[in-house]
């Protein structure tokens, strides 16, 4: 089932939730809609749903236009991340309840529960009522629910946020396997980016009730096209300076006021001559290297594989991804380098990306 | 060594005992204040019924020549022709009342003012609290005023005789009604308020849930709704079980338990505190209030067992994982 958003807004009294949201998914896909909490990602999850109605805009299931179908017309299932099971109904009650409602009859319906909760591996929970179990097992059933339906599109709102950390990496990892082997078209509300970025084909960001940017997640990591994606995006966060840029020749150089960086000719030719310029750099572009800027360690915050070293250079902070091994402390005098051919550049104003619009 | 040992453990002992009676003594203490109240206000006035029960004291006895007479004033009570009749009234008001409008349109007007907007819910439901904030004797003379026989009555002159429908007094000639709405219209405001809060405080995913999942509107209230707010309807029904079997104050002003509407905490009122006759017999009176209250203790104990309160106050389990 392809869903598609045209020009859809959402308003709460004079408060614009969704702000002109176009989105297309294909037929089987796994989105997700990422962004900060009170973005509108649940609102325009819950436009899909058909529990608000769209203010302006149009939402197509498969070409049909959906605005004024009710939700238990629209053949989706939803999952929860309060799970939201019924509490008082057995697990075997929760996973039939909307068969039930549909009168199916009571031997496929029993049948087709069964199924579902083998494949969720459930079977030997389905007399039980959920609070009698765990978070991850109330995950389980919650999702059988509504696989059960065999929907059209799934619908995700943060389903793992209640989960501890090690169960939320394993059901990840089962959510997308089940989803691929399903071909069911789902849309996957989250705000951790780590989430979005390896369960998701296509990963949609918003920002205030606005579609910052719908790419695959490399694209999303490696050219974002605002500087709030690129701030968003990346686990450690993306280091920002405000620079120059000059050509040298053929060479270009990004300058502020105490550090001279070469950047690649290709992309500093499009931030050069432009005034004021935010440049954005990851921490793993950032090497250690005997002739480069020199600075100071100002913070050193292990992480396992790798420390998270801040560097100071005058008043500007980076922060860069260092082998544990080489045992940097704080107040030690480094040099570094920054890959010139993975440098961003935005304007401060619009914060467009000046490489990829 | 050794000595020392014993030593400490010497002091240690009565210090330990001292402990033991202070951390003891907190939780009495700070129970005291509202434990007395109890005692005095709800436990001792059961006891003093009880003992007046087992009396022969009346206006005529006064509170010096009064006697010790056992249960003759139960055995009177059984042999009374009219206990019987009030019996059955007692039982016909507490149900009507308590299924119609104590649960039932609180239910429904709960159900009502959650699904339209919210500030216009609350404005409905404020509106119906005011009969209870009204004075019982105003509220009353509302009602008279409503129901009174023709040529006067808002009922006969603007709403039924236009329908063509012939005048008449209305509370004699549909004394239950009557009695059943006065009490009814207060009685379903107590349920409301719990209802409407218990069905608010429903998250909302289960709502969405239910959608999603293919409810109607009515569906999502006989599967979702009403199963989450057990636990207030249970509470509703016994709260008011109770408290119709010993409410009595609309019906003496609407009609004095006249039109055979006397019901049996009206009788006991009537009986031991205010009769045509003057005399007022405290011991009979008593022992009717007490069978009320064996009766609303037996209710209670039944609601309890047959609802299963302690498994509905069940301690939340604590997530696993």
């Amino acid at each position: 089932m392809i869903v598609k958003l045209e020009h859809v807004t959402k308003k709460f009294g004079d408060v614009v939730a969704v702000d002109d949201i176009n989105l297309e998914t294909r037929d089987g896909e796994f989105v997700a809609l990422l962004g900060p909490s009170g973005c509108g990602k649940t609102t325009t999850l819950l436009m899909i749903a058909g529990i608000y109605r769209p203010t302006e805009g149009v939402i197509r299931f498969g070409g049909r236009v959906v605005n004024r179908v009710p939700p238990k017309d629209r053949n989706i299932g939803m999952v929860f991340q309060s799970y939201a099971l019924y509490p008082h109904m057995t697990v075997l009650e929760n996973l039939t309840f909307p068969m039930r409602l549909k009168k199916v009859p009571r031997t496929e319906m029993l049948q087709r529960a069964q199924q579902v909760a083998d494949m969720m591996g459930i079977g030997h929970l389905l007399d039980r009522k959920p609070g009698q179990l765990s978070g991850g097992q109330q995950q389980r059933v919650a999702l059988g629910r509504a696989l059960v339906k065999q929907p059209d599109v799934l619908l995700f709102d943060e389903p793992l946020s209640n989960l501890d950390a090690r169960l939320r990496l394993s059901m990840r990892a089962e959510i997308k396997r089940l989803q691929l082997d399903l071909g069911i078209t789902s849309i996957y509300v989250t705000h951790d980016q780590v989430e979005a970025m390896t369960m998701a084909e296509r990963i949609a960001v918003i920002r205030d009730g606005q579609l910052q940017a719908f790419c695959p997640p490399n694209e999303l990591y490696d050219q974002p096209r605002t500087l709030f994606v690129a701030s968003f995006i990346g686990n450690p966060p993306m280091n920002f300076l405000e620079v120059e840029v000059v050509a040298d020749g053929d060479a270009f150089k990004a300058r502020c006021p105490e550090i001279e960086i070469p950047v690649s000719a290709e992309r500093g030719r499009a931030a050069a001559g432009r005034g004021k310029v935010v440049m954005g750099v990851r921490p793993e572009d950032i090497y250690l290297t005997r002739d480069g800027i020199a600075g100071e360690v100002y913070v050193v915050e292990p992480l396992g594989r790798d420390d998270l070293v801040d560097v100071r250079v005058g008043d500007v902070h980076f922060k860069t991804l260092v082998d544990p091994g080489l045992g940097l402390k704080i107040g030690d005098q480094v040099r570094f380098g920054i890959r010139p051919e993975r440098v961003q550049f935005f304007d401060p104003r619009t914060e467009h990306s000046l490489l990829w619009n | 060594m050794s000595e020392d040992i014993a030593r400490m453990g010497q002091c240690k002992g009565p210090n330990r005992l001292l402990d033991h009676l202070r951390r003891a003594w907190g939780p009495f203490l700070f129970m005291a204040p509202a434990t007395i109240l109890v005692l005095i206000f709800f436990l001792a006035p059961v006891i003093i019924i009880i003992g007046i029960s087992l009396t022969n004291m009346s206006s005529a006895t006064g509170f010096k020549n009064w006697a010790w007479i056992g249960l003759q004033n139960y055995g009177k009570i059984f042999r009374n022709p009219k206990s019987g009749t009030i019996f059955r009234n007692t039982v016909f008001y507490v149900l009507v009342t308590l299924s119609l409008f104590n649960v039932g349109m609180a239910l429904v007007v709960a159900l009502l003012t959650t699904h339209v907007p919210r500030r216009g819910g609350f404005l409905f439901r404020s509106l119906w609290l005011l009969p209870r904030i009204t004075p019982s004797v105003v509220y009353i003379m509302m009602w008279n005023y409503i129901a009174a026989d023709a040529p006067y009555g808002i009922l006969n002159r603007h709403l039924l005789t236009p329908l063509g429908v012939k005048p008449t007094n209305w509370v004699p000639a549909q004394p239950w009604a009557f009695v059943i709405l006065t009490n009814g219209f207060i009685g379903a405001s107590f349920g409301m308020i719990i209802f409407s809060s218990a069905i608010e405080s429903i998250p909302r995913d289960y709502m969405i849930a239910a959608l999603v999942d293919g409810c109607s509107l009515w569906q999502r209230i006989r599967y979702v709704i009403l199963p989450m707010i057990r636990w207030p309807l249970l509470f509703v029904t016994t709260y008011q079980t109770l408290s119709l079997l010993t409410s009595f104050e609309y019906i003496l002003l609407l009609t004095d338990g006249q039109f055979n509407t006397e019901v049996w905490s009206l009788w006991a009122y009537h009986r031991a505190l205010n009769n045509y006759w003057g005399n007022f017999q405290w011991g009979f009176g008593a022992a009717l209030a007490t069978i009320l209250v064996i009766v609303g203790i037996v209710m209670a104990v039944v609601y309890m067992r047959y609802f299963q309160f302690t498994e509905l106050v069940q301690e939340p389990r604590i997530e696993a994982l």
